[in-house]
């Protein structure tokens, strides 16, 4: 293992680069570009033999990774905010013919206004997508949770994709030291995964020697049957989650809580802040300068599937919680609060903040923290 | 109704065989005698149900009526205007 000082998005495309993906399909948005940038320049450098594909739109992007990966090869693509958006259709049909892509995700806020900023609006809005959604606090989890992720999806208890979730410019243009490893085995080749039909396994591959068609047409009478279990997949994914990360914690030395959920400062904490992503950080260094006692820090890494059992568990002795999230829903609120609502029955604050790349200080948290402490249920926004 | 099993991704085993055309197809292609063989017709079948037979030492496109679903793709691609429309007779 190697230390080195590198950008957010230069550490995804090495995870990458390691996972080699047969299919790269690649279209430039800000502030994911960097990725597919560093992936095109592997490519040409000779460093990593992939198909990189320089198509003309997100909903391409997507196309091209599912065409791909149903000829039995691994993909991958990046993207964010209003190339998300366009590519959303298309997320339905690869998490339907239950593909397992991989994409990374630079979180960025949707237009209008235009903002290129970072918050959480657009991979929420692909909630429902039937993709997992794995968030990321530092570079090197970024790295690490990549590689990660090409085992989850391609887990047979799983077949999924997986979305790969950084916050644009915090993590995707941040430089960190970053332990890359320069081969690893963690990641093995792709092998396609063979599927029961009634007469017999076939191997999840567009080959005319075995012709199969993939998410075919399903009236009233199955459609329903196919979504129930893409859910039931989608729930037994918190263990292949675990598992696999796990796995990866003793390999390598680096763990996230368990995988699904990450804790700081519980031990003693009577009450908890609940967030995703970066901002985390922030939160971990004010509770250490403020040498707090009362308040422990709850991440949650996996956002789908939720991981409502594990929540429950390390919320169970709190007497209070605050959502601190960069997202909402428009006549709802915060959506991440909506959903924590259901694991938290105790007092619940919202907090709404960081929408567009706005910054969340530590005088912020201070407030956040006083409010989380009064049992506040109020929904306040972050200014 | 009962939940019943499905396969991984709605995946299906040789899909334009697995069900015979129902009821529903109005038009069919027709070889005439004019076909020379050229199997242009055998690629462009998104069915994969027009084969090349031999009849009298000469190839001939042959259509399968039960996987037919009258596209008439294989008409609009034949270089010599073999193929012709008629109407499925019911």
């Amino acid at each position: 293992m190697t230390k080195k000082i590198m950008e957010g998005s230069h550490a995804l495309a090495e995870a990458v680069r390691l996972a080699n993906p047969a299919v790269i399909g690649a279209f430039p948005i800000t502030p994911q570009t960097h990725i597919t940038e560093r992936l095109a320049e592997m490519v040409a450098n000779g460093e990593l033999d992939s198909e990189y594909l320089n198509v003309e739109s997100e909903h391409s992007a997507m196309a091209t990774c599912i065409g791909a990966q149903a000829t039995g090869v691994r993909t991958f693509t990046a993207t964010c905010s209003q190339g998300l958006a366009l590519m959303w259709e298309l997320l339905y049909i690869a998490s339907g013919m239950r593909l397992p892509i991989v994409m990374a995700v630079a979180n960025r806020a949707l237009s209008a206004p235009l903002n290129i900023w970072n918050d959480w609006s657009d991979a929420f809005g692909a909630r429902d997508s039937g993709w997992l959604q794995l968030y990321c606090e530092t570079a090197q989890e970024a790295f690490d949770t990549m590689l990660q992720a090409y085992r989850i999806a391609e887990d047979k208890r799983v077949l999924l994709p997986v979305m790969v979730c950084i916050d644009g410019f915090w993590l995707s243009h941040v430089y960190e030291p970053v332990d890359v490893l320069e081969k690893q085995d963690f990641v093995k080749p792709y092998k396609p995964p063979e599927v029961q039909l009634p007469g017999g396994k076939v191997k999840m591959v567009l080959d005319p020697k075995q012709p199969i068609s993939f998410g075919e047409y399903a009236t009233p009478e199955y459609y329903q049957e196919f979504k129930e279990a893409q859910h039931s997949a989608m729930v037994g994914a918190k263990q292949v989650i675990k598992d696999v990360h796990d796995e990866f914690a003793k390999k390598y030395g680096r763990k996230y809580g368990n995988g699904l959920v990450d804790t700081y400062n519980m031990k003693t904490a009577k009450h908890a802040i609940i967030t995703m992503g970066s901002v985390a950080g922030t939160i971990r260094h004010f509770i250490e300068t403020e040498k707090i006692k009362d308040v422990g820090l709850v991440r949650i890494k996996s956002f789908r599937p939720f991981p409502f059992e594990e929540l429950d568990a390390v919320l169970k002795n709190v007497e209070s919680i605050g959502v601190l999230e960069k997202d909402v829903s428009p006549g709802l609120g915060g959506a991440l609060f909506s959903e924590m609502k259901s694991v938290f029955k105790k007092p619940m604050a919202s907090f709404i903040g960081g929408l567009g790349g706005r910054d969340i200080t530590l005088d912020h948290l201070k407030n956040v923290f006083d409010s989380i402490r009064t049992k506040s249920e109020k929904t306040e926004w972050i200014w | 109704m009962e939940k019943k099993s499905v396969t991984v991704g709605g995946i299906v085993a040789n899909p334009s065989k697995g069900n015979k055309t129902g009821a529903w197809r109005s038009v069919e292609p027709f070889i005439s005698d004019k076909c020379i063989g050229c199997g242009v017709c055998t690629q462009v079948c998104p069915e994969g149900c027009i084969v090349l037979q031999e009849k009298g030492g000469k190839k001939k496109a042959v259509v399968d009526y039960d996987y037919c679903k009258g596209c008439m793709i294989c008409a609009t691609q034949c270089p010599v205007k073999a193929i012709e429309k008629k109407e499925t007779k019911k």
